[in-house]
């Protein structure tokens, strides 16, 4: 099947699934807290795109608002939620220290491969032309967990783990034209209010051991060395 | 008659590769609040170079003046392989994009010999560089050529282009991915900004310009030529496969005038667009060429998996 054999509104989605696969690489190789913030947002920005065009091209209105809750709390709420809390702390010009750029990217390029061959049997299965999208949904998702495990910082730790909820969002999208309303609003205030607990533990982890370095957690000791 | 406008084709692009950077020149200076020299500037300067007796080094052997034809005729057959304003013409059927990357190793594997063969420091320095960057850069552009190949089943670009003005608009993400990555490959290997400066000789991080440091009069307007060639093949190449509209597929002289048209117009956005990026961008540290360089390779991997996944 060639890209001309599906609609315009098919070849954007998948469009933009190339570009959600994109922004995660994006995200791997940004070393700074506040540019990967604003990736964050165009992530969520992309996904709401693909949301609205899904409700435009199926028979499926309640798409719409879903949509709308990413643009309000993946575009706008969390991204500023998350902006201030590194003003506050002052690590808006942090950077990643002694970061294995070269590494992560082949490893990341080698998960987007991986997640190809475990998901096309399954999207054998599906008659939607969006289902070769549910491979990239997957890859998002394990790239949100290598960006957790690569990064030492609290907060980039927070951004994958939201980057994985994009990638399991965009999965119901493409594969199953979305979640019953209930659970989508369900997971979308369960993520608000992830950010905003993460938010106080920040604090929390920052004034335990004066540091929002993740390795440090490993020397919490009673006794100091 | 096809033979005469492939001739025709090719003698066009390499008389107007100069009026090309001309065109650069003049829309980077406008940028920069400089007066710009007349477009027409590269023509003199070619002119003033070949009007020059060249110096030859007393330590160089035959490779050092045999080095400037055997780059500008390798630019120059690239220039006849690469459709320009009309796709199908017989000299394309003689060669693929492999040939035509084969054509720019090859103008580089002589540059860096006859860089090395004087023995000063600059051209050993010059020389290593550059082979640092090409073998950083070659793989990410056969990566970008390969998803085009696949896409269109031909390694041809002739065909390829053909085949893409058949089957019409599609949004291929492959694409995007595949024009990042060129676009980044062709700012590194034809020297300009944040990889190497095309505008001076006098400094210590140059790259080409320290290669051919010892070149005057003739041999240097003809490897200068050969820059300006392989500069303008990038661009066609980017042009025409990415926006491949209004290159002609029927030989009538409307046709003809349409295809020259459209190239002109997109060579001078994209020089335009070019222009913009070396004004608002700095020169980069040396070191960082290979964060640059692999950021195109992985630009130009994504195109080939999203080819894979999501096109197949």
């Amino acid at each position: 099947m060639s890209a001309q054999s599906h609609s315009i509104y098919e070849q954007a989605i998948l469009f933009i699934a190339a570009l959600v696969v994109f922004t995660s690489f994006l995200m791997l190789a940004q070393k700074r807290l506040s540019g990967m913030i604003h990736l964050f947002a165009v992530q969520g920005a992309m996904l709401a795109a693909t949301s609205a065009l899904a409700a435009y091209t199926l028979p499926y209105p309640h798409l719409y608002v879903s949509a709308l809750i990413i643009v309000v709390l993946k575009v706008i709420l969390i991204p500023v939620m998350l902006h201030r809390l590194i003003a506050r702390m002052d690590m808006r010009q942090d950077a990643e220290p002694a970061y294995l750029y070269g590494y992560v990217m082949m490893a990341a390029a080698s998960l987007v491969m991986f997640s190809y061959y475990v998901v096309e049997p399954i999207a054998q299965l599906s008659t939607l032309a969006t289902r070769n999208a549910m491979a990239v949904s997957l890859a998002v998702v394990l790239l949100g967990m290598l960006l957790m495990i690569t990064r030492r910082q609290v907060v980039t730790h927070v951004i994958g783990f939201m980057a994985i909820e994009n990638g399991l969002f965009f999965a119901a999208v493409a594969s199953t034209q979305g979640m019953p309303m209930v659970v989508e609003l369900g997971i979308a205030f369960d993520v608000l209010v992830a950010a905003i607990i993460f938010g106080v533990f920040f604090f929390h982890i920052r004034s335990s051991i004066d540091s929002l370095d993740v390795d440090r957690l490993n020397r919490l000791n009673e006794v100091e060395p | 008659m096809d033979w005469l406008l492939a001739l025709i084709q090719a003698v066009l692009f390499v008389l107007l590769a100069p009026l090309f950077s001309g065109w650069l020149k003049w829309v980077k200076c406008l940028l920069q609040n400089r007066r710009p020299p007349p477009l027409w500037q590269p023509y003199r300067d070619l002119r003033k170079l070949f009007g020059k007796r060249p110096v030859v080094a007393d330590t160089a052997s035959w490779l050092f003046p045999a080095t400037p034809y055997v780059v500008f005729g390798a630019a120059a057959l690239s220039a006849a392989i690469v459709p320009f304003f009309a796709v199908n013409l017989p000299t394309a059927a003689i060669a693929d994009m492999i040939v035509l990357v084969g054509f720019f190793a090859l103008s580089r594997f002589f540059l860096t010999l006859a860089g090395l063969d004087v023995g000063t420091a600059f051209g050993g320095m010059g020389s290593s560089r550059d082979m640092t960057i090409a073998s950083l850069a070659e793989p990410a552009m056969l990566m970008a050529i390969f998803t085009l190949a696949l896409t269109a089943s031909t390694t041809n670009i002739s065909v390829a282009i053909d085949y893409l003005l058949d089957s019409g608009f599609a949004l291929r993400p492959s694409f995007l991915f595949a024009l990042g990555g060129l676009l980044l490959v062709a700012v590194a290997e034809t020297g300009r900004i944040p990889i190497d400066n095309p505008a001076t000789h006098l400094e210590l991080t140059m790259i080409h310009e320290a290669m051919i440091l010892e070149y005057s009069g003739r041999h240097l307007a003809l490897i200068e030529w050969a820059g300006q060639i392989r500069l303008m093949l990038y661009g066609v190449l980017i042009a025409n496969i990415f926006l491949p509209w209004g290159l002609a597929r029927e030989f009538t002289p409307e046709a003809l005038g349409v295809g020259l048209a459209a190239i002109g117009v997109k060579l001078g956005v994209l020089a335009a667009v070019l222009a913009l990026a070396e004004t608002s961008v700095a020169k980069m540290r040396l070191f960082r060429v290979q964060e640059f360089l692999g950021f195109a390779y992985l630009l130009a991997l994504l195109g080939m998996l999203s080819h894979i996944i999501l096109e197949v």
